[in-house]
């Protein structure tokens, strides 16, 4: 036998040739695949041809005939369809989560810098708050707060009255409203003026400063743009809002603003609760930032102000906003938990009642699904390219 | 210039000149000890003064409430509500323990027939065996542990659990069974299931087969994009619907499934970090020494990449056994849904029942949660030293 005829790739059964391998094994797994959801689809529509349940989204447009105790948008059980009450639904799940969004991350950050605080009693009581609350499951921590404590409250009659008009009891919590008149749009226009003005300004000092090396009032004045124009426009309009107070009778509380305890308690336990892990995020982005570049910024005669502002917290964001990101996620996905205490969010209306009126199970449900994974994928599309935005630049 | 004399006299000339140190004087009694340590950590300066007496007060507030609650007014024995009504004699009635007392088997078994719960008893024994040697670092035979742990309890839990006539074990539907019984048997399945099936999405999303990736990125996007009680939803009332009617599984294994899904998604997510925190140079070396893909991974990649990963295992258990309590969405009767079944039974319904019930509650999953998070802790420590060699 010669050399050459040696050379070349041996040859081999092709059951040992990875590429027929890999192509096997994916041609076996989509194989099962397909099967397993071409019974799945054919079962289904056995089973729900023998149950004589609907199929399709039909019910969409048919009337509800159920209640919601919470509405943002206008609904009635006579005339709201299962549609309008999906959406009734979804805003009052978005209300949920912004609202838990904005205090959950108030109470985060300062239970965060407050554990870190040199004052010892201070950053024992931080830590105590994030183990206990961590370490208990969210729903017992609601059930808590609803049953426990909101509907132990007095009831209407001995209701607890803060100055201002503010009552609380085991009905909820009420206080003055807000009434708009004509006019306000003039106002929320100054707002929005407002605001992208100050952006605008901003970007405006921060290239005269890269430029040039002057600086300019930027929170100043973004301030007074953003607080300011609105305030001067309200006041040009002629005040177009009033403040409606609840009026307490005998058996109820008519007008102002009444938040039921549900929301309340719903409220509560998600800021409580997510605070605690946001706290851990923020602990652990600002002790990811080196002493060094404290130390850095001392011997360059920066004060302890803006130390924090110009060094400390920019390199923190960017190791917090990743998992801060997914924290919201978390208390938006966690909102669902409503349907424990019955405050009426998506899954509540659509997953528990539309579902049961309907019976058509595949359909809610799927959704449902849809909605909160739309949510999550965006969310983390856009987090994705901030990231990307305010990453590291390295060599 | 100053000579000392060999002797450490100095020489007369020149006694302005030591030729020894001074014996270093005491520090300030201000800035050591107990004073000095309160002065530093609590009194430094006129905010830290604020912020102390801040919290103290909110202390003062918060605990000595909570310990008349809790011990000093509490009610330890009783037969019924009666005993935890405030009267006369006692204004302030705090917890109701006896509530507890009462209703403990309850709590712990459900509605198990209370003839055959030694046979829980014994599985909790069984399975109690098994944490402590897969979690004892130093057991000896762990290989031994792990099949264990993994394969023989799960087997003979099922059979005595469910039971088994020809040998004896009547069967036990399981619509009978609640309490922690039931949150044990749901977070271990969960714990089980989540880590062989999250290695192999771990492994597959980083497969170089399209297919294979693809199908395993949807699956783990899929159901980490939505929440727990959706997913529970859909093994609930979609699932009966997927298989012919001969087979629809039982609420209990329903409930597991959609749990399984859910815990396995988020593994597969931890251990594709550990993973990736394994250099290219390992991965080279097993395939240079000619092992296959399978041999690779389980010789050289997986054993280093879920030793660096134990404490975020371990987190996500914690996140599970949390979790657990949301079965109740689906009718399962969980430890907690135990508590809120009795909390609102006419015989104990007095007005700290609900109270007393969830702070059992909390109790029960602090020290569970604690206890594993502290685990996760010393492991974490333990790899840090050594990886300073």
């Amino acid at each position: 036998m010669s050399i050459a005829e040696q050379s070349g790739p041996p040859k081999v059964s092709p059951i040992y040739d990875p590429k027929v391998r890999s192509i096997a094994y994916q041609v076996i797994l989509c194989g099962v695949i397909l099967f397993l959801a071409y019974s799945a689809v054919r079962n289904a529509a056995d089973n729900l041809a023998r149950a004589k349940i609907a199929s399709g989204f039909g019910f969409w447009n048919q009337t509800a005939g159920f209640d919601i105790s919470q509405t943002l948008i206008e609904y009635s059980a006579n005339s709201g369809t299962y549609g309008r009450a999906f959406w009734v639904g979804l805003l009052n799940t978005l209300l949920v989560a912004a609202i838990g969004i904005v205090l959950a991350t108030i109470v985060g950050f300062l239970v965060g810098i407050a554990r870190l605080s040199r004052n010892w009693l201070m950053a024992k009581v931080s830590a105590g708050y994030v183990e206990l609350i961590r370490n208990v499951p969210l729903l017992l921590q609601l059930l808590f707060w609803y049953n426990a404590v909101l509907k132990a409250l007095p009831d209407l009659r001995d209701s607890w009255s803060l100055p201002g008009s503010i009552y609380l009891n085991n009905r909820g919590f009420f206080s003055p409203a807000p009434v708009f008149q004509s006019g306000m749009e003039f106002v929320l226009g100054a707002f929005i003026v407002g605001v992208i003005g100050a952006f605008a300004f901003r970007i405006w000092a921060r290239r005269r400063q890269e430029a040039t090396g002057q600086q300019a009032p930027v929170l100043l004045v973004m301030f007074g743009l953003i607080v300011g124009l609105p305030v001067i426009a309200f006041f040009i309009a002629g005040m177009p809002a009033t403040l409606e107070f609840p009026e307490k009778g005998r058996f109820n509380i008519r007008g102002g603003l009444e938040i039921l305890p549900e929301l309340v308690a719903l409220l509560i336990g998600l800021t409580l609760y997510t605070g605690a892990f946001i706290a851990e995020v923020v602990r652990a982005g600002i002790l990811a930032v080196s002493r060094g570049q404290t130390e850095a910024a001392g011997a360059l005669g920066l004060r302890t102000g803006p130390t924090l502002q110009l060094v400390v917290i920019p390199q923190a964001m960017r190791v917090i906003i990743p998992p801060l990101t997914n924290q919201y996620l978390n208390l938006t996905k966690n909102s669902s938990l409503a349907v424990f205490v019955g405050y009426p969010d998506l899954v509540q209306i659509f997953t528990g009642t539309v579902l049961n009126q309907t019976g058509q199970a595949v359909e809610v449900v799927m959704i449902t699904m849809a909605v909160y994974l739309s949510i999550s994928l965006v969310t983390s599309m856009v987090m994705n390219w901030y990231n990307s935005r305010i990453a590291l630049v390295e060599r | 210039m100053a000579i000392a004399t060999q002797e450490g006299r100095i020489d007369a000339r020149h006694d302005y000149v030591r030729a020894a140190p001074v014996e270093a004087m005491p520090a300030p009694g201000a800035t050591t000890g107990v004073v000095g340590w309160i002065r530093a950590s609590l009194f430094s300066s006129p905010g830290n003064i604020v912020l102390t007496i801040l919290t103290a007060a909110l202390i003062i507030l918060v605990v000595p409430p909570i310990i008349e609650f809790m011990f000093t007014h509490a009610v330890w024995s009783g037969q019924d509500r009666e005993a935890c009504l405030p009267s006369a004699d006692r204004p302030e009635v705090g917890a109701c323990w006896a509530f507890v007392r009462d209703r403990f088997s309850y709590f712990i078994y459900g509605s198990y027939p209370i003839p055959e719960r030694w046979r829980v008893d014994i599985f909790f024994a069984l399975l109690a065996i098994g944490i402590v040697w897969m979690l004892w670092l130093e057991a000896p035979r762990r290989d031994l542990g792990a099949l264990y742990f993994f394969v023989i309890v799960p087997i003979v839990s099922y059979v005595l659990l469910t039971g088994w006539p020809l040998i004896g074990l009547r069967n036990v539907d399981t619509s009978l069974w609640g309490g922690v019984l039931v949150t044990i048997v749901v977070s271990w399945v969960g714990i089980v299931f989540s880590l062989p099936i999250g290695i192999l999405l771990a492994l597959g999303r980083r497969s170089t087969m399209p297919a294979v990736k693809l199908f395993s990125v949807i699956f783990i996007e899929f159901v980490r994009g939505v929440p727990l009680i959706t997913v529970l939803f859909m093994a609930s009332v979609m699932l009966p619907l997927f298989v012919p009617d001969a087979y629809s599984p039982d609420k209990l294994l329903r409930a597991l499934i959609g749990i399984a899904m859910f815990a396995s998604a988020y593994m597969a997510e931890v251990v594709r970090a550990g993973l990736q925190a394994i250099p290219k140079g390992q991965y080279e070396g097993a395939m240079a020494v000619g092992l296959g893909y399978w041999q690779m991974m389980y010789l050289i990649i997986l054993p280093q990449a879920l030793k660096v990963t134990i404490p975020n295992i371990v987190n996500t258990y914690i996140g599970l056994f949390k979790d657990t309590t949301l079965v109740v969405i689906v009718g399962i009767f969980d430890f907690l849904r135990t508590v809120e079944v009795s909390r609102i039974d006419p015989k104990w319904a007095a007005p700290t029942t609900s109270a007393t019930g969830y702070a059992f509650a909390a109790l029960f999953y602090f020290i569970f949660c604690y206890g594993m998070s502290r685990y996760a802790k010393g492991v974490e420590a333990r790899l840090a030293k050594s990886d300073h060699r």
